[in-house]
């Protein structure tokens, strides 16, 4: 695990060769900021939502490396005053989703800090986030000796076909894409990583249902005091050193987790999975965007009768999709 | 006639000076110690800070570690500088740097000047109370602890177990009797002098300083030695969730601040600017002359904690993923799993409906389809009706199922066709309400129109699924409710069962069964059980069936519903 652990070091100071630094106000952090990393391409009509509403948060600075957009998200980025940019031309693939470039930029600037690792289509929700800020919640953790914050990918999609309703920059996606499963999930454990392997929701009732098994995961920790030591394996589904993944209860309690909601069902999603199936740059050989393309040819409805509408994260509490543990 | 504040500050400098603020504008003296891990330019910025301020004054300081005698001998030199340059004072007050006073100060000073004598402590004997963390009740008063539980743990540990092997035990001196409790107090001047000035101060001392946490029991301990009247509660509101660490307020917790009618409450986030203005500024905010009254904000808080240990019982989530047989509950509610009965009743299904107004599902395991009630193609929280995703994980499928229709009685069908992988689950579920008529599975084959072979072989096949499964439910790990007949016994008398399950799902609209579920015909049933044990393949799971029985009495007509008054 250790060896592990430093190959995947390495690997990371390998490919961040590949990043040229276009801004770098990283001068600006302070001890005790909350941070926030992200890689992303072309995704300048989401970023003015998601950049409010993680600084709404109280997220104090960006680390964003933009995967070779050709939009105007880099401009766009360059100009906003609490962002660090990076550019890259190299294979999203090849640095294993952009997970390489983060690890390698959150060692370098994120020692001690917390920080969330989110895509641009990801939202926190955690407990109590409409009354006390993300800092509330990172002081809390610390009090109790928590390193790592669990929050489940939970799918987001609108009533009616995806097309249906168009969505406009700076819009809030979950005025669209209101809706989720709340009750189809299945887990099972990672015995190599000690991590929980989450699948289900509308990814595999619609998407999956003939193979299960292909299906996302759906388990992530995207918030986590970094120490210069750590790294994401996969994405943010799980971290090493693999202590840091036993953000669940194995004896009958609940720890507390939040929720990351999931904007991708949207009309922009179908021009979206044509890119990215065009440049076979994601997992397992983009199965998951073969299978978005083949289904979405039909303008699908994802929506069903057993939809639950978004409300609010008591709502996801009451329903056991996160949990306020001992926090209260 | 005044309180003085005794405040322990180490962090949020700003808040402590805030507070002491208030309480010096109400008059209070206020005597203030800093932790000695504090540098020192902190601390001498914070001194200026509050410079200006009349009667307040810094004592000396010690190194307050959690756990240990710091803050013990903190709070004795804080008090004594209290008690030696305020002679009006006649009560004292402990608070920390992240107490925040509720009430107007003024209602503080006046409560306690209606109890001159009494001391506020929350003092209990160990054995009474079961607050300990780690395992060390008693022992922290009959062991030694000379290492840090922060900072070396593994010696920590390896020194307590050592000292059980060797049976240490301490005496405690001049047979005092241990109490412990929260380590804010407020204690009268007659009783902290006489603690203070006790002629054997340095024999108690040299016990307490090796005992675990002091702060919780020196004070505690000592004060029954002299208190004339002991309220053995805390004026301040603290609450301490399982791991011993206080609760921590926040915003949202003004209302129920303002509701509890305490006079301080810690700890509070420093960033909670809306309750240190709601509660520093706003003297007017007067509250009635009420007691104390934290009851509600115990429930909120108590409630966390047992979610933390215990949790909602059937959820597995993200951060709830129990180990197997530690659950605490395999499922979120009673259901009920039914065997045999629609194959033996034609109507079984609709009629239990009808009998318990529970959701009567087909065979929800069955191989082809997820047969859910009405036959919808998906349920309460969007689990649908495929199968190969039911079979991914059929346990997580069940346990959701339970999940998802919290708050409505589940019953469904099983039988030896249907995926066995859940058998072990379902039985070990003390939820689970099983009824299983064996053998039953051969009458759908009597009725069929198969081969005879065929016939012969399913047979042979659901009679083994069905052994195997009867092996598990008889085991002596399952705990569900387990009700088991042979056909041949239960169709001799189908009334008093099919009473005795309604009675246990305990909806039944009617007190008596007035309509049993027809049944089907089985004339005929004897010989075609004994055709299957002449081709060599003996049926045993329907108990004995007569060969005469379909021959003798060869019934024209239909049987009629059984009708029970």
């Amino acid at each position: 695990m250790r060896l592990a652990r430093k190959r995947l070091r390495v690997r990371a100071y390998r490919k961040s060769l590949q990043l040229r630094c276009v801004v770098d106000r990283t001068s600006q952090v302070k001890e005790g900021d909350l941070l926030l990393f992200s890689t992303q391409r072309n995704e300048q009509i989401r970023l003015p939502y998601f950049l409010q509403y993680y600084r709404d948060m109280g997220v104090t600075h960006f680390f964003i490396v933009d995967n070779d957009s050709d939009d105007d998200t880099q401009d766009y980025l360059m100009d906003q005053p609490d962002v660090s940019l990076w550019h890259t031309k190299g294979s999203y693939k090849r640095s294993r989703f952009g997970v390489d470039w983060l690890n390698h930029l959150q060692s370098k600037y994120a020692h001690g800090h917390w920080c969330v690792v989110v895509d641009p289509d990801e939202f926190l929700l955690y407990p109590f986030c409409d009354t006390r800020p993300l800092r509330a919640l990172t002081d809390w953790l610390d009090s109790c000796s928590i390193r790592a914050f669990s929050a489940m990918l939970l799918d987001m999609y609108p009533k009616g076909g995806l097309n249906d309703q168009p969505y406009v920059a700076g819009q809030n996606p979950f005025e669209i894409a209101s809706w989720f499963d709340s009750g189809n999930y299945t887990i099972s454990r990672n015995y190599h990583h000690w991590n929980l392997w989450i699948q289900g929701g509308c990814r595999s009732r619609v998407f999956f249902p003939d193979q299960p098994e292909r299906a996302p995961a759906l388990n992530k920790v995207p918030l986590v005091k970094w120490d210069r030591r750590y790294t994401y394996v996969n994405s943010t589904h799980m971290l090493l050193p693999r202590g840091l993944n036993l953000v669940y209860d194995e004896w009958g309690g609940e720890k507390a987790s939040g929720i990351l909601m999931h904007a991708k069902f949207l009309d922009t999603f179908g021009a979206k999975a044509q890119e990215e199936l065009a440049r076979s740059q994601h997992y397992a050989a983009s199965a998951e965007y073969k299978a978005y393309a083949t289904q979405l040819k039909e303008n699908p409805e994802i929506w069903c009768k057993w939809s639950e509408r978004y409300i609010n994260w008591r709502q996801l509490e009451i329903l056991g999709l996160m949990s306020k543990g001992n926090w209260a | 006639m005044s309180v003085g504040i005794v405040m322990l500050v180490h962090t949020a400098f700003g808040r402590a000076e805030q507070s002491a603020r208030h309480w010096a504008a109400a008059g209070c003296p206020v005597v203030i110690h800093v932790d000695k891990a504090v540098p020192r330019v902190r601390y001498d910025a914070f001194v200026a800070a509050l410079a200006d301020v009349p009667d307040l004054k810094f004592s000396k300081r010690y190194r307050c570690e959690w756990g240990t005698w710091g803050i013990v001998a903190a709070s004795q030199a804080a008090s004594e500088l209290m008690l030696n340059s305020f002679a009006d004072v006649q009560h004292v007050y402990l608070a920390s740097g992240s107490c925040l006073p509720l009430r107007p100060v003024e209602e503080l000073i006046e409560y306690l000047a209606d109890r001159p004598n009494v001391d506020f402590i929350e003092s209990a004997t160990t054995s009474e109370v079961p607050w300990t963390v780690g395992g060390l009740d008693m022992e922290r008063f009959t062991l030694r602890f000379p290492f840090s539980w922060r900072r070396n743990r593994y010696l920590f540990d390896r020194y307590v177990a050592l000292q059980r092997r060797l049976k240490v035990k301490r005496k405690v001196p001049n047979d005092l009797e241990p109490h412990m409790g929260s380590q804010w107090w407020c204690l009268s001047r007659r009783t902290l002098s006489s603690i203070l000035k006790d002629p054997d101060r340095m024999v108690y001392e040299r016990y307490f300083k090796r005992v675990w946490i002091p702060d919780e029991s020196y004070f505690q301990t000592l004060s029954r030695q002299y208190a004339v009247k002991i309220e053995s509660r805390s004026l301040t509101l603290s609450k301490f969730d399982f791991q011993g660490k206080p609760h921590i307020f926040y915003d949202d917790h003004l209302q129920l601040l303002r509701r509890s009618d305490c006079f301080v409450a810690r700890k509070i986030w420093p960033h909670a600017d809306r309750l240190y203005e709601a509660f520093l500024t706003d003297a007017a905010g007067a509250m009635k002359k009420t007691e104390p009254n934290p009851g509600k904000i115990d429930r909120i808080f108590s409630k966390a904690v047992e979610r933390r240990i215990r949790g909602r019982a059937g959820l597995y989530m993200q951060s709830r993923f129990p180990n197997e047989d530690w659950e605490n509950g395999v499922t979120a509610a009673p259901y009920s799993m039914f065997q045999g009965f629609t194959e033996l009743f034609e109507d079984f299904e609709t009629w239990l409906a009808r009998a318990t107004g529970a959701r009567v599902h087909g065979h929800l395991f069955a191989p082809d389809r997820v047969e859910f009630a009405e036959g919808q193609s998906a349920i309460n929280g969007a689990l649908s009706d495929s199968p190969t995703l039911r079979d991914y994980n059929p346990e997580a499928f069940l346990t959701n199922l339970i999940w998802n229709t919290r708050g409505e009685r589940q019953c469904f069908q099983f039988g030896p066709d249907d995926n066995q992988r859940i058998n072990w689950r379902v039985a070990k579920d003390p939820n689970a309400q099983i009824s299983v008529i064996t053998g039953a599975w051969a009458i759908p084959l009597f009725k069929s129109n198969f081969n005879f072979a065929d016939i012969r072989s399913i047979a042979a096949q659901l009679q083994k699924n069905e052994s195997d499964h009867m092996d598990v439910l008889r085991s002596t790990y399952a705990k569900a409710r387990i009700r088991i007949w042979t056909m041949a016994e239960f169709i001799e008398a189908p009334m008093e069962p099919l009473q005795g399950i309604l009675d246990e799902i305990g909806r039944t609209k009617l007190r008596r069964l007035s309509e049993a579920p027809r049944m089907v015909d089985l004339s005929g049933f004897g010989q075609f059980l004994q055709n299957l044990k002449n081709q060599g393949m003996h049926p045993y799971m329907m108990g004995d069936f007569p060969v005469e029985h379909g021959f003798e009495t060869p019934q024209e007509k239909p049987r009629k519903p059984y009708l029970v008054r």
